[in-house]
This record gives structure tokens, C-alpha cells and sequence, in this order.
């Protein structure tokens, strides 16, 4: 009786400790905008955790660059000004999705540097390998050492 | 060409124990992110004071000669642990030592004040942190030295440790007031 008259209270006490949790994150009231700020919480990292976006972390930082891109996008800014307004503050760094210049040459075009030499080498050694190839045929002798061995004459087999 | 081929494995390994090799060194953080703002005008920004008596801070108090711009809060165990250092700042006469109180409740900084001392000529409260946003802050205590014309020259996105004031801080003012 006494779980039936208080089983309303642990629902209360867990809306009322998660309130606060809700209260930071107020999603946009249009849809689609609120689908471009989540898109770009998910392109951002989050400067203390660095391996999570903003879109993940609850680290206070993100919450605050959580809400500041909601009201950037609410103001009518648009995706480009937002990350460049991020980027003038945090560094490239903070685009999981670095902007393609003369310092980030290495990571766009490093990865099929590799490749190409790897292919390079790859197609230079089977080139090569004919040349190294076996004798197309066996010759008169090989022919018959392999009679041989294989029984035709009986003598040869003890040798 | 051949000899190249048996080359090749020795150039790979030297290469790659070079690459461990600062993958190892103690002082590289690879964390660390190069701030944004270093060698750029500090950010327009305009803060109150904790106290209405109390004189608050813009970037415009930044200009006109180097200062040493400290982030804290009261709920911030390592700005506590800095704060000693921060006075021996404020002893400096060349440098204006200043304060941002970041998301901190006004009572708790005043408090936080009382107790440990304050350094600070002067203090803005950015109780929402948004300055802090501009700053490219990742989080308390930071410290930035501002050059006589409002650039940003360092940052230091930790606590000020003895060796970090001794070895790059005190040099760098020397250098910015000379």
C-alpha cells in the first residue's frame, strides 16, 4: 500500500534532477534549423575533449558553444560564418574537417602521396617478374629424369 | 635501382624512429592547441566589475601597457593553486596584472578574493563566459601578456607554474617593456 501511495515520487525526483540537464540544451524551435546547428555540433570538436564533438561532450565549454551556435543560427548567420567565427578563435583545430591551405597540404594530400608511391612500387616488381619466370618447357633431359622417377623404368628408383 | 630496393627498409625505420622518437618527448603535449589569438588584437569586449564600486574591464584597459590577463574562478581548484604566483606577478612594476572572473557567481569570486588575496587592478566578471568564447578559452585558470598595443604574445592555457614564470613569462615582459 505504502509503494502505491509514494510510486509517483521517483519519477518527480527524476524530472526535477534532470530539469536543469533540459534547460541547457533548448533545441530550435524550426526544425530545420535546428538541424543545421546539430549538424554542425557534430563538425566541431570539443577543445577540452578533443576526441568528441561538441554534439557529444558535456564538458561546460561545449554546452556553451552548443548554445552559441543555436543563437548564431537562430540570428540568421550562416554555416560558413559560424565555423569561421570558431576557427578565428579556436584555430583549424577545431574542425574535425581541417580547410584545405598551404599548412594542411600534408594531411589532403599526404595519404595519396602513400598510395601512389606504394602502387608505384607495386606495378615496378610485378613488372619485373616475367623476366624471372620459369623456362616455359622442360627440356629432353628433365623430361626423362621425371619418367625416370616416376616409375617408367624400374632401375632408376633406388638412385 | 636494386640497391635502392635494400635501402629503402633502412630510410622506412629511420624515419619512423625519428617519429617516435619526438612521440616520446616528454614536453610535447599533443593536446595542446596553438592558440588563434596569439600575434591578434585582443577581442572587443566590455565587462562590469564584481561590485558596482569596483572598477570592470575592456579591451580598451588592455592598450597602452603590457599586461598580464588572468582567467579564474572560484570553483577553479588550480586557480587557487596559481594565485601565489599571480602576486608575485602584480609585484612587477612594468606590467598591469588583470582579472576575468569566468562563469563564476559574483559572491563566490568576491569570497575567493577575500581569502586568497587579490592581485588584480582590475577585474571583469564574465559570468557567462562568453568573452571567455572569444578568447578561445578550453577552460581555467589561462593566462594571456597583452603588448602595449593590445596584441595578444602569449598564451599559457594552464596554471602559471615556477618554471613557466621564470623561463617564459618574466622573459617575455622583460623583452615587451624594454
Amino acid at each position: 500500500m505504502k509503494t502505491a501511495r509514494t510510486g509517483w515520487l521517483l519519477p518527480l525526483i527524476c524530472l526535477v534532477v534532470a530539469l536543469p540537464a533540459l534547460a541547457v540544451d533548448v533545441p530550435l524551435d524550426d526544425p530545420a534549423l535546428e538541424e543545421r546547428a546539430r549538424h554542425l555540433m557534430r563538425e566541431v570538436r570539443c577543445v577540452v575533449c578533443q576526441s568528441q564533438s561538441i554534439g557529444e561532450s558535456d564538458a561546460g565549454i561545449a554546452v556553451d558553444l552548443r548554445r552559441l551556435i543555436r543563437a548564431e543560427i537562430a540570428a540568421g548567420k550562416s554555416d560558413d560564418e559560424i565555423r569561421n567565427f570558431l576557427v578565428e578563435r579556436y584555430g583549424d583545430f577545431v574542425l574535425f574537417t581541417p580547410p584545405f591551405r598551404a599548412e594542411t597540404m600534408v594531411l589532403w594530400i599526404g595519404p595519396f602521396v602513400v598510395l601512389g608511391l606504394g602502387l608505384a612500387f607495386m606495378i615496378r616488381f610485378l613488372r619485373r617478374r616475367p623476366s624471372v619466370a620459369m623456362p616455359s618447357s622442360l627440356d629432353a633431359e628433365e623430361r626423362q629424369r621425371i619418367a625416370r622417377a616416376l616409375g617408367k623404368d624400374g632401375g632408376e628408383n633406388a638412385a | 635501382m636494386h640497391r635502392l630496393f635494400f635501402i629503402l627498409p633502412l630510410v622506412v625505420v629511420l624515419v619512423l624512429v625519428a617519429v617516435f622518437w619526438r612521440g616520446l618527448d616528454p614536453a610535447r603535449n599533443p593536446a595542446s592547441i596553438s592558440s588563434a589569438l596569439v600575434g591578434k588584437p585582443v577581442p572587443p569586449f566590455v565587462l562590469p566589475g564584481l561590485t558596482p564600486e569596483m572598477p570592470g574591464l575592456g579591451d580598451a584597459d588592455l592598450r597602452g601597457q603590457v599586461t598580464v590577463l588572468n582567467f579564474f574562478a572560484s570553483w577553479c581548484a588550480p586557480c587557487r593553486a596559481e594565485h601565489p604566483l599571480l602576486k608575485e606577478l602584480a609585484a612587477v612594476p612594468e606590467i598591469r596584472l588583470v582579472g576575468i572572473t569566468y562563469k563564476d557567481r559574483l559572491a563566490d569570486s568576491l569570497r575567493f578574493l577575500a581569502e586568497l588575496g587579490d592581485p588584480f587592478a582590475a577585474i571583469g566578471a564574465d559570468e557567462t563566459g562568453r568573452i571567455g568564447i572569444d578568447f578561445g578559452l578550453t577552460g581555467v585558470p589561462e593566462t594571456f601578456v597583452i603588448d602595449r598595443d593590445g596584441i595578444v604574445r602569449y598564451r599559457l592555457a594552464q596554471p602559471i607554474d615556477e618554471a613557466r614564470l621564470a623561463d617564459e613569462i618574466l622573459p617575455l615582459i622583460a623583452e615587451l617593456t624594454r
